[in-house]
């Protein structure tokens, strides 16, 4: 319990990821959250990473680490933007009004 | 060279067919009545060749199929047998010819008339010279194909149509079982060449096939079926019904086609085959009596018939039930000679009536017409000249040849042959009958027409009375020149070995001795039958509409053909139209499109419109199956890995 | 034992972070506790000893993304009251799926060990730390080994500013911009023009 060991890092990145798949779920009334959801995800996927990086003593663990953060930023910025011009032609943002996709 | 008498013709043909409208109608006339008519020329030098000089000869051109067994090569049989056919044929056609450059002056498609009038011919010359029975078949098939295009000539025609596609179906069925017969002749002798299935014939006498578990006798088993061949392209009884409605075509393809020769190809067929039939009393006894009935049933329709061609085209059907009779007891001889003869005077009557229709503005119903013998004076002498023939009446050509095949059937002494000579007698009493009653109610008696037909009743032009002239020239002098070469005293010399007898079928020889009624009594029968007519038609004409309304049952029964095309119909046509109209709504639209490609689109429609509902538009829909699928990856990986 | 404390003080406030991310009720309380979320994880980072990524955590994910967040949310006028409904509707499902993953990952978790020979066959064994610093080895490998995966993703960077720039940008009717090449083209041809004006006299 005291002696910190790879398990718990992988617990805690389970977690995390859990809880942005129900975030993506649970809210579907806000595109935003959505997205916040994502982040939290990858976040989760990075700290599992860097746990192993550091128990396999490997460094490229953190290289990948790196270039995932990389893209996350390019997504967010690219996925803000649609929202935005979205928001800007529709006047919402409610997850339940974005049906121009059906087929 | 003596190919080009079949070639000749061809050559006509398609020089009229495929450039009938470049050249016009009288050059088209011109180069059809050209080939047949060199054709005409070079079959009497053959003749005198190969007969006269007796120099029976084959002609071998190149390998049709060479194929295990089936070697089958292109190749001319000239013996007495088809020199006298290619006479027949040749001078027939060519008259025929002649004719029609009169007769279809004014209809559009002159050249296409001509070009299929050779075209048939071409390929009854393929059939008479043929030296493989896969060539005779080929001619065989070719005079039918021809035959459906003559007879349905004036295609926009309903009836004629109809009519066309009911002489070749019903030749069909006769060709199904003439193609089996020669299945049956190339397994039993293994080749399909005449000579080399006239030497095997004698030691496969008693083969058998042993088939559907029954032993049958092989040569009787080919021999019918052959003759099932025979019976549809000569309209015997039972395959007989597409004859009358061939009239539908024009006069001269009647005259060529349903008198003279391709009819005539069912009789020549059993005739070249002799030394297969010889071997096969029951095919023999089949073949009289089918014959005999035939000769028979044909004459008393023809009593009651009011359509003048319809009259003649049942008379035809008789008279070759007495050349197949001759045939069926052995005197084949008699039945050829019949059909040389029968061919000129069948002709002439059927042009003849071809002029009386041309002169009676196209009526054809001899009940409206009448009178006319003063006005067309030449038709009528050369139609009298015809019947006289038609009925036997010594010296015409007629009467040599019937009493051939009379006195042959009494002589053969069996049963059948009997039989076959009293039928024989009553259908020689009924067609002089038939024939005088033509004569009289369209020439004779007061003009039923009106007087604007009667105004216009004209004798034909000189091309189409020549022809006329010269069929008549054959029917007053085939028989007495033919008689001692046909059947008299030269014929063993004048046939050689174009037909082969066993010893004990000597029906021509015998006939030497039969008693003077037998040979008298056809003559006697044939005096009544005009005698008789004339009561009916010329002195008492009320009597026939009294013995029509008192025998009424009767009269309905010949008038409708003893209801053959009721039965027919009932029998197998609706059959074959509901099992046509099922196979075609329900097997074809039903299973296998509603299966194939209606099925198939219909489902594509159907199972893209239930995946269109996946595409909602919903983000959340979508991440929602995101992350489902994801969920379903896991749990996968983890079973199948862990 | 002060690892451990520190261990737990920071994944406690990670998850609970976390879940008041997805059941934040304000989106600009969510986005504060998204950030709150991401210090965390930097110090669970710090643990494991990359400390370059923790504040390159800090520094972009933070301060770039989170904040664009911030902007963002901020910009648009959003009724999140009316936006909360429907919230329990689909908790069942969601819920549900959660667990289901949950559940997958600790069935991993406590079967999974290291392949045998995985310790040696290592691709970047890490250099001491009193040797290299952490952003030294890092810069080691990245400058060399990886320098394309580099330069690729600087171009993905690139992209994505492009896009989101070519997505957002619109030219608005009535906004005068000056244009340079324009006032820079100039000449005394097109802009002066000289008349002769009689004297006392209007133009």
């Amino acid at each position: 319990m005291l002696a910190i060991g790879l398990g718990h890092y992988l617990t805690v990145a389970a977690i995390l990821f859990t809880l942005g798949v129900a975030g993506i779920f649970l809210n579907r009334r806000n595109v935003i959250t959505i997205m916040m959801s994502i982040e939290l995800m990858l976040l989760a996927v990075n700290l599992n990473f860097v746990a192993f990086s550091h128990a396999l003593g490997d460094l490229m663990g953190q290289v990948f680490t790196m270039f995932i953060l990389t893209v996350a930023a390019a997504e967010a910025a690219i996925g803000l933007a649609i929202v935005v011009v979205f928001f800007r032609n529709r006047g919402t943002i409610a997850v339940e009004d974005i049906n121009q996709m059906k087929g | 060279m003596y190919a080009s008498v079949v070639f000749l013709p061809l050559l006509g043909a398609i020089i009229a067919g495929f450039f009938g409208r470049k050249i016009g109608d009288r050059a088209s006339q011109i180069v059809t009545c050209a080939g047949v008519g060199l054709s005409a020329l070079l079959s009497v030098v053959i003749f005198n060749d190969v007969v006269l000089n007796s120099h029976p000869q084959t002609v071998q051109l190149f390998t049709f199929i060479s194929s295990g067994g089936a070697d089958v090569s292109w190749a001319f049989r000239f013996d007495t047998l088809t020199a006298v056919m290619l006479i027949v044929v040749n001078w027939v056609s060519f008259m025929v010819h002649v004719y029609s450059i009169g007769y279809m002056h004014h209809d559009p498609s002159v050249p296409r008339f001509q070009s299929y009038l050779s075209l048939f011919t071409f390929a009854m010359l393929m059939l008479i010279t043929a030296d493989n029975v896969v060539q005779l078949f080929f001619g065989w098939e070719g005079v039918g194909l021809a035959s459906y295009l003559l007879i349905g000539f004036w295609y926009e025609k309903p009836s004629a149509s109809a009519a066309a596609i009911k002489a070749f179906v019903v030749n069909r069925v006769g060709d199904f079982g003439f193609a089996l017969g020669i299945f049956g002749t190339f397994v039993l002798t293994g080749s399909l060449g005449f000579d080399a299935i006239f030497a095997a014939a004698a030691g496969k006498a008693d083969a058998t096939f042993h088939i559907f578990g029954m032993d049958v006798h092989a040569i009787t088993a080919c021999c019918l079926l052959l003759f099932v061949g025979a019976m549809g392209k000569s309209a015997q009884l039972g395959l007989h019904t597409w004859l009358p409605d061939a009239m539908e075509g024009p006069t001269p393809v009647s005259a060529l086609i349903h008198a003279a020769t391709m009819v005539t190809a069912g009789v020549f067929m059993v005739a070249r085959m002799s030394p297969l039939f010889e071997y096969s009393d029951t095919a023999l006894t089949v073949v009289t009596v089918v014959g005999a009935c035939t000769a028979l049933f044909a004459a008393t329709v023809g009593c009651v018939q009011n359509d003048i061609k319809r009259i003649i085209a049942y008379s035809t059907c008789s008279q070759l039930g007495y050349m197949f009779f001759a045939i069926g007891v052995s005197a084949y001889q008699a039945g050829i000679f019949h059909l040389f003869t029968h061919a000129f005077f069948k002709a002439l009557l059927f042009l003849g009536a071809g002029s009386v229709i041309h002169a009676m503005s196209d009526e054809q119903d001899i009940r409206r017409m009448g009178g006319i013998w003063k006005q067309i004076p030449v038709t009528t002498a050369l139609m009298y000249i015809g019947s006289l023939a038609l009925a036997g009446i010594i010296p015409f050509a007629g009467h040599y040849s019937k009493d051939a095949i009379l006195e042959s059937a009494w002589a053969s002494g069996t049963f059948v042959g009997h039989a076959a000579y009293v039928m024989g007698v009553g259908a020689a009493f009924l067609t002089a009958f038939y024939s005088w009653r033509l004569l009289i109610l369209t020439f004779h008696g007061k003009p039923r027409a009106d007087e604007h037909v009667m105004a216009h009743v004209h004798e034909s032009p000189a091309v189409m009375i020549v022809p006329l002239l010269v069929l008549a020239g054959g029917a007053l002098f085939a028989g007495i020149v033919g008689n001692p070469y046909f059947v008299g005293e030269d014929h063993l010399q004048f046939w050689g070995k174009a037909i082969f007898l066993l010893e004990d079928h000597q029906a021509l020889e015998n006939r030497e001795h039969v008693s003077a009624l037998i040979s008298n009594l056809p003559a006697i029968a044939a005096v009544s039958g005009i005698a008789l007519s004339y009561i009916f038609y010329m002195f008492v004409p009320s009597l026939p509409k009294l013995l029509a309304s008192v025998f009424q049952p009767v009269y309905k029964f010949l008038l409708n053909k003893w209801y053959f095309d009721e039965l027919y119909d009932f029998l197998f046509v609706k059959p074959a139209f509901w099992l046509g109209e099922g196979l075609w709504k329900g097997g074809d639209g039903q299973l296998i499109d509603g299966v194939g490609p209606d099925g198939v689109a219909a489902a594509t429609r159907d199972i893209a419109r239930r995946f269109s509902a996946l595409q909602s538009g919903y983000l959340y829909h979508y991440a929602f199956a995101m992350l489902i699928g994801v969920a379903a990856f896991v749990t996968w990986y983890i079973v199948k890995v862990g | 034992m002060i690892q451990a404390l520190v261990f737990y003080l920071f994944a406690t406030v990670t998850v609970a972070s976390g879940v008041m991310v997805i059941s934040a009720r304000n989106p600009v309380h969510a986005v504060l506790f998204l950030i709150l979320a991401f210090f965390n994880a930097a110090g669970l980072f710090l643990l494991n000893g990359a400390e370059f990524l923790a504040m390159v955590l800090v520094v972009v994910y933070v301060g770039a993304v989170a904040v664009l967040f911030l902007f963002v949310v901020m910009l648009l006028d959003i009724n999140y009251l009316k936006l909360r409904e429907g919230f329990l509707q689909y908790l069942p499902t969601g819920g549900l799926i959660g667990l289901i993953l949950l559940v997958e990952l600790a069935l991993v978790f406590g079967s999974w060990q290291f392949a045998d020979g995985a310790p040696l066959s290592v691709a970047a064994p890490i250099p001491t730390p009193d040797a290299v610093t952490n952003t030294d080895a890092l810069g080691r490998l990245i400058y060399t080994d990886y320098i394309y995966l580099f330069q690729a993703a600087g171009l993905i960077l690139l992209v994505a500013m492009m896009g989101a720039i070519m997505l957002t940008l619109r030219s608005r009717p009535g906004v005068r911009k000056q244009k340079i090449y324009d006032q820079n083209s100039r000449n005394k041809a097109s802009s002066v023009e000289i008349r002769k004006v009689a004297s006392g006299g209007g133009i």
